[in-house]
């Protein structure tokens, strides 16, 4: 009979560095000293940028998966600025900024184009922060949804048109500040609405798959880039990327104000395929509304000078739907999910 | 292949004889027969393996264009008016990125309030864009000009807009030569893109730029729009050897020689325009007409070079700058030595037809000395008196349009219009 | 130059029947021009469609406000808007029906031909545009039956065509004889 001995490891490293004992096929793109870098050091992002930690993982992956046979099309917005400092450019990838609100399609017309030209090795990648994907890039979205043009489209969703100044977009969350919803008089922040929900709005689309994840596991979404790049047709991610600067909280804090959104289940990860929800990334640590709303300056106003029960609560309703929703909770935990 | 045929359908085919690879399309009125003609050539597999794409809007239209000519592939579309007017931030884009992209305008008047019928509104107001725009004069004209656009939009790495007149010229039944392929192979290269979105040699293109060197850009591009002037006679000869006609590049003149008046027209008024001047030359007047093909660049040099003789050019514009008068006798008047009269006559917006009347009238007008630096030549006067008659004695002001109507009982809607 | 104003409701096919004639025209060796009112026409309203017939090339794209003779589908539009407007006094008009319309009564160069009677019996549908291009080709001696079917053969499939061409020459046929009785 053989005993299995367990051995206990002293140094619990990140969920994020490499682990040599994995298969190198399991490792992650960041792991290898040679991943290509899509966008290098020198960009101008901010300390603690979630999109600038995404848009590496995401590009990195996909050039992996592409074997280098990648062409990236960007929207306007932080991203697009901080990386392309004239003269210079942080970007390492074939890439064309066009204008605000077109990323899909201009991005599909660079799939077309490769099409035509028999070139079907190479893929495309298109990004674009909410605003440009929500508010003014929504119409050139659906239509590449619907023509189900090959591209895969990335959201990076902080919650607002950040490199302008901090304004609401259609995926700003209920009751936060911004610059256009800000707090004076009786004015509460954004208003209380839902938001647009793209990924269901894709997943209605019916492309092939649809899937959200967020910088707290990145691991996470470097395989969810490599699911989509090994599909054709339209594809959509959504990720969750805090910005330091326009959730008012502490560069280091990035990845943890991440986790704990989806933690508290304001934020629900999961995959859908052909327009149906086919895996669900469960609550691991059931989170308080209350801690995440706490630790970001654009919800000061729901505690000071006095707590905004009504707001907080409304928020915590919000939490619970899409917990039941998705299911995030499992059986054992499901208590728990009527005592927030 | 000689053939009576619709200018659209005429058009398609010769586009589909420069062989675009990528063709993004949107329908408005009246370009709709050109994009739905090509929808059946790539259906029925004669363009392969060009790809047609079906867009969400004029906006979608273009920006698929942008990045199908970034990777490389020729590319094509087609709008007017409103849908011009949705794609205007693409535009700048496009010429800013250096695409060599062709697109046919069906001229159409913009709104408010709505009009589907032809006037040059649309295109003119695109005239900063950075596009270089060509007017046909006729069917003929409009099928040669996108051949040529192809070759001088990537030689020069700038995109062209070809101009006809909307429904005029676009469902205008006329005998047209449509380029062969063969004509076309002997005259267009394949496209050999300068930069390109290209994993092997990956690049940024579109970074912001700065205080620093944004004027230098632009003055560049200043620069490669001036070299198109000198450019298209020399692109437009080599055409029509290979075709066998006369393909007007800058100006269209005709009878020219010793005119003292000299009438200046842009797009389908040029055939009514000749017409008219075989009339009043025949009865001993020196006129001529110069029809004005290339708008961007404006064609400076070949219009001093034209009306070194002129006592007084009538310039008839299809469009104007509310608030300010004339588009192209503003910019004309530096070609023009000084004691040179220059007439600016507004006529034939929103589809009303410039008629052999009209410029006859024009040009007995001027040489009579009679006629106005500014004049609104079929304007019904009737209908505008009342109405400012109206507004002087505090009628409310508010949309004209609708202001208007109660002038306008007797205004009959006959069939023909 | 002779210049034909062709009338008719959205639907009838006038503007396909000005083509025709141009298509005619030039596989004469002619020179023509051909288009149509331009406009968003529905299903029933009164449009109109042009053409120009010319020996030498056609350059004006101006409208045509004098037109030398008229193609007139539906007799009712007689009471509904000024057909006539601008026809010379001895033009020529070919209206589809039996009767004379009260519009015309009194006028030289009236030519009745029943063509949507015709086509309803040879095409199976009551569009009377071939019919009236033949009756036409008969009264004003502008373009040949043979050139006009050719134009029916090339913009038709087979069997519409010969149908179209058949409803052609019955009216060209029967026009062509009133004038010899005549």
């Amino acid at each position: 009979m053989t005993t299995v001995e367990r051995t206990r490891f002293y140094q619990v490293g990140s969920w994020a560095a490499g682990n040599r004992l994995l298969d190198p096929a399991q490792a992650s793109v960041q792991a290898d000293p040679g991943r290509a870098n899509a966008i290098t050091s020198g960009h101008r992002a901010c300390q603690g940028c979630g999109e600038a930690l995404a848009a590496r993982w995401v590009l990195d992956t996909a050039l992996r998966v592409t074997g280098g046979n990648l062409v990236v099309v960007n929207a306007t917005g932080c991203l697009e600025v901080f990386s392309t400092p004239y003269p210079e450019s942080s970007w390492q990838v074939a890439w064309l900024h066009s204008l605000f609100g077109n990323a899909p399609a201009v991005a599909g017309g660079v799939a077309a184009a490769l099409s035509a030209q028999g070139r079907d090795d190479v893929r495309v990648v298109a990004q674009a922060g909410d605003g440009g994907t929500v508010d003014i890039g929504m119409g050139c979205l659906s239509g590449m949804f619907e023509r189900g043009d090959d591209v895969l489209f990335v959201c990076y969703d902080n919650g607002g048109y950040m490199n302008t100044g901090i304004q609401r977009s259609a995926a700003t969350p209920a009751y936060a500040r911004t610059a256009t919803t800000p707090i004076a008089g009786t004015a509460t922040g954004n208003r209380s609405g839902q938001g647009k929900d793209m990924a269901r709005i894709a997943m209605a689309h019916r492309i092939p798959y649809v899937a959200t994840a967020t910088v707290a596991d990145l691991r996470d979404l470097e395989t969810k880039v490599r699911t989509a790049m090994g599909l054709r047709g339209a594809r959509y991610l959504h990720v969750l990327v805090p910005c330091p600067l326009g959730w008012g909280t502490p560069s280091c804090d990035t990845l943890r104000i991440a986790r704990l959104a989806t933690q508290c289940g304001l934020f629900p990860v999961f995959e859908a395929v052909d327009g149906v929800v086919t895996a669900v990334t469960p609550i691991r640590h059931r989170a308080d509304v209350r801690e995440y709303l706490k630790a970001q300056g654009r919800y000061r106003h729901l505690f000071e000078p006095r707590p905004r029960t009504d707001l907080i609560e409304a928020i915590e309703a919000q939490a619970r739907r899409t917990i039941d929703e998705f299911g995030l909770l499992a059986a054992d935990q499901t208590e728990e999910a009527r005592t927030p | 292949m000689l053939d009576q045929i619709e200018g659209s359908r005429a058009v398609a085919r010769t586009v589909a004889a420069c062989r675009p690879q990528v063709i993004p399309a949107y329908p408005i009125s009246p370009q709709t027969h050109i994009v739905e003609a090509l929808a059946e050539m790539v259906a029925a597999g004669e363009l392969a393996p060009a790809r047609y794409v079906t867009a969400e809007s004029e906006f979608g239209a273009l920006s698929l264009a942008i990045g199908a000519s970034a990777a490389g592939s020729r590319t094509y579309t087609a709008t007017a008016s409103q849908g011009l007017l949705f794609m205007a931030e693409a535009l700048y884009n496009a010429a800013g990125l250096g695409l060599p992209i062709v697109m046919t305008v069906a001229n159409r008047a913009i709104g408010a309030p709505i009009n589907i019928w032809n006037d040059h509104s649309d295109a003119m107001s695109q005239r900063d864009s950075g596009w270089i725009q060509l007017y046909a004069r006729d069917n003929q004209h409009a099928a040669d000009l996108h051949v040529l656009a192809f070759r001088l939009a990537e030689q020069l790495s700038i995109p062209v807009m070809v101009c006809m007149d909307g429904f005029v010229l676009t469902h205008a039944v006329e005998r047209v030569d449509v380029p062969e392929p063969s004509q076309v192979d002997a005259y267009l290269p394949a496209y050999a893109p300068r930069q390109v979105l290209d994993p092997a040699h990956p690049y940024s293109i579109g970074a912001m730029v700065g205080p620093e060197a944004f004027t230098e850009v632009k003055y560049l591009a200043h620069q490669h729009m001036a070299a198109a002037e000198s450019a298209l006679p020399v692109l437009a000869g080599e055409l029509g050897t290979i075709l066998g006609r006369d393909v007007p590049g800058l100006l269209a003149p005709y009878r020219m020689f010793g005119a003292e008046t000299v009438v200046v027209v842009q797009g389908s008024a040029w055939g009514t325009l000749a017409d008219t001047v075989d009339t009043v030359r025949a009865s001993g007047s020196p006129v001529g007409a110069l029809g004005l093909v290339a708008y961007r660049p404006f064609p400076l040099q070949a219009f001093r070079q034209a009306l070194a003789h002129a006592r007084r050019v009538v310039v008839v514009e299809r469009a104007f700058s509310l608030g300010g008068g004339g588009i192209v006798s503003a910019e004309l008047r530096a070609a023009l030595p000084p004691g040179v009269d220059l007439h600016t006559a507004i006529c034939g917006l929103g589809g009303r037809p410039v008629t052999t009347a009209t410029l006859r009238t024009l040009i007995e007008q001027a040489e009579a000395g009679r006629l106005a630096a500014l004049s609104f030549p079929d304007l019904n006067t009737g209908v505008i008196d009342r109405e400012l008659a109206r507004l002087r004695e505090g009628g409310h002001h508010g949309p004209s349009a609708e202001n208007v109507l109660r002038h306008l009982h007797h205004l009959t809607l006959e069939g023909s219009r | 130059m002779y210049s034909v104003r062709l009338h008719g409701r959205g639907g009838q096919g006038i503007v396909t029947t000005a083509e025709l004639l141009a298509v005619a025209v030039f596989g004469e060796g002619g020179h023509a021009q051909a288009f149509p009112t331009f406009g968003s026409e529905r299903t029933g309203a009164p449009v109109a469609a042009y053409c120009r017939i010319g020996s030498v090339p056609i350059r004006t794209h101006e409208p045509i406000d004098a037109p030398d003779a008229l193609i007139v589908a539906d007799a009712t539009l007689f009471d509904q808007l000024d057909v006539l407007a601008g026809l010379r006094p001895d033009g020529l008009v070919i209206v589809d029906g039996t009767t004379c319309p009260t519009a015309l009564a009194g006028r030289v160069g009236v030519g009745l031909v029943p063509a949507s009677i015709i086509a309803r019996r040879l095409i199976g549908r009551p569009v009377p545009g071939t019919a009236l291009l033949g009756a036409f080709a008969a009264r004003s001696g502008r373009v040949g039956l043979p050139a006009l079917v050719a134009a029916i053969h090339d913009r038709f499939p087979a069997a519409v065509a010969k149908a179209n061409a058949a409803a052609a020459r019955e009216a060209y046929d029967q026009v062509l004889a009133e004038v010899a009785h005549a």
